[in-house]
């Protein structure tokens, strides 16, 4: 075991892969069900029209209003929140791909990786 | 119809669609959106929107299995993830500049596609060649279990398989689907890697190649937290169920029926895109 906690091989890198993706996906759907609940419980009203697009409120477009409305305890913007958090799973996964390929020294992937990263990153700025 | 209706029948076809979609390997997400829109009478944007995120759910739940059990084909992955989440990007971004109806075209003509790719017959074994040098240089061959022990394979035609993959990235950020299909036809096709690595090493790529286009979806309002809450979870739980029982089913006739599913719905958003009933 000891030995194992300085080697970086494929198979342990695998396996941490994995245990972030399964964390990342059940946590997102903790949070939705959360909202969810809250949601439907709380909701007044005729069903939205989502026949029409109108676009959603800036609320719920950007990270910022999101927490906002998460800290007012808005299910819609629990729901969301958790979905973000669905959405930086695969940011996370990729995050740590290149830490992985620079622990073992596979400076090729290095820098696939990063451009991955790269792209991810930037395409948060993109509207 | 009152918001608990609604979310109640929309979780119940998206449980179905997942788990028809995990039986048969076609997945979950191709269905979703012309469910919604030709049913449900979502608009495509919302549905898009919501496919999308079921996407990432599905597929990084799918993956975590795959890559523990070492089919998956991580620097494949990686690699071909470049060619995607470019892709990804782009076609996100023309999103915003097409009509609905040109969306729905393109969606109907992806949906006929996939189904003829999965009606087809399977090509028999291939011969054996030598590695392609960017395969060799990026060191993307390698191997995978089998009940036979350990089996080794080398991978081919390299920049074709990027090629397909950039394509496909574009149709995922452009109607909001995984387009595994495109995925696996370049990686089993045109790189010749064996149907399981491709297909395990697809899932594995999709959640990064949607994550790609989800930011672009945030911000333009695509996505809808009381309308994707419902299809997320019964699409994840649907696929869930699905790879649990998936050994012991027949899945052959399974696979037909659905393909052929595919194909009304596909004709289906055809004709509406062409007629422009939205």
């Amino acid at each position: 075991m000891a030995d194992a906690h300085n080697q970086w091989t494929d198979e342990r890198m695998d396996q941490i892969i994995s245990v972030l993706l399964r964390t990342g996906v059940l946590l997102a759907c903790a949070v939705v069900i959360i909202g969810g609940i809250f949601y439907v419980v709380h909701h007044k009203g005729p069903l939205p029209d989502y026949h029409t697009f109108q676009s959603e409120p800036a609320n719920l477009r950007g990270f910022h209003g999101i927490l906002k409305g998460v800290l007012a305890s808005v299910g819609r913007n629990w729901i969301q929140f958790g979905l973000v958090v669905l959405v930086a799973t695969p940011f996370a996964r990729v995050a740590f791909s290149v830490f992985a390929f620079f622990k073992e020294k596979d400076w090729t992937y290095v820098v696939l990786t990063l451009i991955v990263l790269g792209v991810l990153v930037g395409s948060l700025f993109g509207k | 119809m009152t918001v608990l209706t609604f979310t109640l029948l929309i979780l119940i076809c998206a449980f179905c669609a997942g788990l028809l979609g995990a039986l048969t390997g076609l997945g979950g997400g191709i269905i979703i959106v012309p469910l919604l829109v030709l049913v449900f009478k979502v608009n495509i944007h919302y549905a898009s929107g919501a496919s999308l995120i079921s996407v990432i759910a599905t597929s990084s739940g799918a993956a975590a299995a795959y890559v523990r059990e070492g089919y998956s084909n991580v620097r494949i992955g990686m690699f071909l993830e470049v060619a995607t989440t470019f892709g990804a990007v782009i076609g996100a971004f023309v999103v915003a500049l097409v009509s609905p109806a040109a969306i729905a075209i393109i969606f109907g003509l992806v949906l006929l596609f996939s189904s003829y790719l999965s009606l087809r017959k399977q090509p028999a074994t291939r011969g054996t060649h030598p590695p392609d040098r960017f395969a060799v240089m990026l060191r993307l061959n390698g191997d995978y279990p089998t009940p036979q022990g350990k089996k080794s394979y080398t991978v081919r035609r390299v920049p074709l398989g990027f090629a397909v993959c950039y394509c496909a990235g574009i149709v995922s950020g452009l109607l909001g689907i995984g387009s595994g299909a495109l995925k696996v036809l370049g990686m089993d096709q045109a790189m010749e890697i064996p149907f399981k690595v491709s297909t395990a090493t697809s899932n594995f790529m999709i959640g990064v190649t949607a994550a790609a286009s989800a930011g672009i979806y945030f911000h333009r309002g695509y996505v809808d937290p009381a309308l994707v809450m419902p299809v997320m979870l019964g699409v994840l739980f649907g696929a869930f169920v699905g790879a649990r029982i998936l050994p012991g089913a027949g899945t052959r006739y399974l696979r037909i029926l659905f393909s052929i599913a595919i194909l009304a719905l596909g004709a289906e958003m055809l004709l509406k895109g062409l007629t422009g009933k939205l």
